[in-house]
């Protein structure tokens, strides 16, 4: 008997969990359903999944020469992984001292952390405009990454990954004769790959997908960063040809797929150890 | 090779004194064994003198030299920890290398990538290679050098630990509970182990545990520490024979000491339970103290021999047959809900609930005033007139 009401219970989760993942998942299927359908199934009154006529062909050659994809690509690729290596450059030895290191002040710059963790980039985006402006760096790579390069959720991340990291070991590196930056490249970085990959995840899928900061910063489109790119190329040349829009999303979004499937494994880890949800 | 000098050193965490004015005097070479309670100061202490806890006060030397401004491994000291400490994602001979690389490479001749290009890491590399082999054979984990520690077990693991701390030859081994997280039999093989160890090096050992066994049979000098004081500092059979305190009786030795309590008489006779013997002291009269009686210090008496020793009525509650000798438990006739242990080399046709007379000698009785302090047992003879005053 509660052997069967085992499996009633899972039988009812598994069926809630898979109507969560495929209402998530719809819009996602959608856009990828349109991106194969000719312009006049895309607006027909009936609902249906698949084209009755396949225009894959079409909408993706369309995008692919209408639309400068791969600047987009090209120009999300360096600004993510520059935000990104800054970003883990600086957090790693933060998040260390942080987590290890007896200092005074220690608990209030946490605290501070803290704080900043709760700050959204709205609000000191009209200074940092302004910043960039008189600087004159709008247009610039530079301006895309700047007030992303130090991450108030990678230290508070990081830090509760290396709170957990066995002090024995740092104290054996001391003996050992490493200095504080060696211990923390060299002993305890390379143990945190779960948490550094799971962090890498939600930096890049963000600032891949962010299309506020760039609309601030970047009117020229050969700057563009792939969703501003796409809006770019929805006004200007496809109006309304919205088979082709969406091929250049999926384009666009296939390389954070890959990403998430090949750091999966890490992600899942990094996220459940460090309580992060 | 190293003599290690602690002078009045102490230490407090914000309010909480841990270690309070610890002397210690350690010589070349010498096993030295830190022993005592869970929570005593013994690994806050092995930790400042590897430098990785600053003292509150107080100075340690080495070798005659003041160390208290040197960074951890400029005392080339070198630690073995309770939990091993390996670096779990390097091989076990990048383990065992790393000091080693520590001290003979220059910073860019570590940095991954830029180290390639180093002519100087060619040549110092396979000196080390052949160091960490020789230490790894030593230690018979030569086939498992290619391993994470995560591939290893407890005892692998320890060996590594240990093969670490010897690759560089330091001044002097620090080792906080080395085996306590192996199993019994290992840890008994790994007892004998370090011992040769030690005797083959000559180096200092600082050895941290709470195993009395450990600390019996494998050190030269033991300080029995409590509450962040050294209660005495002497050898395995110094501490055995004459505890300076009830705590260091009570500690050392298994099974325990048995303890009874006693009141000082007049005169500073003692009145030894359910017996007519006494003994004489200098402590207070009226004042409460206690005995110690070591298990192979009581005897049974045959029945109808003479009984105007030291005896002790009991009842005979347990037995515990360990083979070659056994241990049996006894409740007190004169002192209800005391009892105490006889290490007896046989059982002697004895069955549970049977009452006996138990007999010891009056010289082999520990004596400790009130607050545990070890107190002299002087001898009768020498007050005839109180002896007259106080038998009957
Ligand atoms: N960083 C610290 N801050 C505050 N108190 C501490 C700190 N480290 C140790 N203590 C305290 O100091 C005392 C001694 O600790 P220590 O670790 O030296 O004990 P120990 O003798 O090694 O015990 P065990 O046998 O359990 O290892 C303990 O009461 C502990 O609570
Ligand atoms: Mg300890």
């Amino acid at each position: 008997m509660p052997c069967l009401q085992r499996a009633i219970t899972r039988v009812l989760i598994h069926g809630v969990l898979m109507a969560g993942a495929a209402f998530m998942l719809l819009p996602f299927v959608w856009m990828l359903a349109t991106s194969i359908k000719p312009p006049e199934e895309v607006f027909s009154a009936t609902l249906r999944l698949l084209p009755t006529r396949f225009f894959g062909a079409e909408n993706y050659s369309f995008a692919l020469t209408q639309a400068p994809l791969l600047r987009f690509a090209i120009n999300g690729v360096i600004v993510c992984l520059g935000i990104l290596v800054v970003q883990l450059l600086v957090a790693i030895p933060c998040a260390y001292a942080l987590a290890k290191l007896r200092f005074p002040g220690r608990n209030l710059l946490f605290v501070l952390v803290l704080l900043a963790l709760a700050i959204p980039v709205q609000v000191p985006a009209l200074p940092l405009y302004i910043a960039l402006a008189e600087m004159e760096l709008l247009n610039t790579y530079l301006s895309l990454m700047l007030p992303f390069l130090f991450s108030a959720f990678a230290v508070f991340l990081l830090r509760q990954f290396f709170k957990s990291y066995p002090d024995d070991i740092i104290q054996a590196a001391r003996l050992d004769g490493m200095g504080e930056m060696e211990i923390v490249w060299r002993i305890v970085a390379p143990s945190a790959w779960p948490a550094i990959a799971a962090f890498s995840v939600f930096s890049v899928v963000a600032h891949w997908n962010d299309l506020y900061w760039p609309l601030i910063v970047i009117t020229d489109g050969g700057m563009a960063t792939p969703p501003l790119g796409m809006m770019l190329f929805a006004d200007a040349e496809t109006g309304s040809n919205y088979g082709a829009l969406m091929a250049a999303a999926t384009m666009l979004t296939a390389p954070l797929v890959v990403i998430f499937l090949f750091a999966r494994r890490w992600f899942i880890a990094g996220v459940t150890m460090t309580g992060v949800k | 090779m190293a003599r290690v000098e602690l002078e009045s050193v102490s230490k407090s965490f914000a309010d909480t004194t841990v270690l309070s004015g610890i002397n210690l005097d350690i010589a070349d070479g010498e096993f030295l064994t830190l022993v005592g309670p869970s929570g005593c100061g013994k690994s806050t202490l092995i930790r400042i003198i590897a430098g990785l806890e600053p003292q509150t006060s107080g100075q340690i030397r080495i070798n005659g030299e003041p160390v208290d401004h040197l960074r951890p491994h400029e005392r080339r000291v070198a630690m073995v920890f309770q939990s091993y400490a390996l670096y779990p994602h390097m091989s076990v001979f990048a383990n065992m290398a790393l000091p080693l690389t520590m001290q003979r490479l220059s910073l860019w001749e570590r940095v991954p990538l830029l180290r390639l290009f180093s002519a100087r890491r060619r040549r110092v590399m396979p000196e080390i290679r052949r160091e960490v082999q020789s230490v790894a054979a030593q230690l018979q984990i030569e086939p498992l050098l290619n391993r994470r520690p995560a591939q290893l077990s407890g005892g692998q693991r320890q060996r590594v630990a240990l093969g670490r701390a010897m690759v560089r030859h330091p001044n002097a081994f620090l080792m906080d509970e080395p085996l306590s997280n192996l199993d019994a039999k290992l840890r008994v093989h790994m007892r004998s182990e370090l011992t040769e160890l030690h005797q083959r090096l000559k180096t200092t050992f600082i050895y941290v545990t709470h195993d009395q066994v450990e600390a019996m049979t494998m050190s030269d000098r033991v300080a029995m520490m409590d509450a962040g004081r050294i209660l005495q500092l002497g050898t395995p059979a110094e501490l055995y024979a004459r505890p300076s305190n009830l705590k260091v009786a009570q500690f050392i030795g298994s099974p325990a000491i048995n303890v009874l309590p006693v009141r000082i008489g007049d005169g500073g006779m003692v009145e030894l339970p359910g017996s007519p013997a006494m003994i004489h002291t200098s402590l207070p009269p009226g004042s409460a103290a206690s005995i110690g009686l070591r298990p192979e210090a009581l005897h049974l008496l045959p029945s109808g021999s003479p009984r105007d020793g030291a005896v002790l009525n009991a009842r005979l509650r347990r037995i515990e047959n360990l083979g070659a000798e056994c241990m049996l438990h006894f409740d007190l006739l004169a002192l209800p809900g005391h009892g105490v242990i006889v290490r007896a080399a046989s059982i002697k046709g004895l069955s549970v609930g049977e009452e006996v007379v138990l007999g010891y000698d009056i010289a082999s009785i520990h004596l400790f005033d009130a607050k545990g302090e070890r107190a002299e047992v002087l001898p009768i003879s020498a007050h005839p007139a109180q002896r007259e005053a106080a038998t009957p």
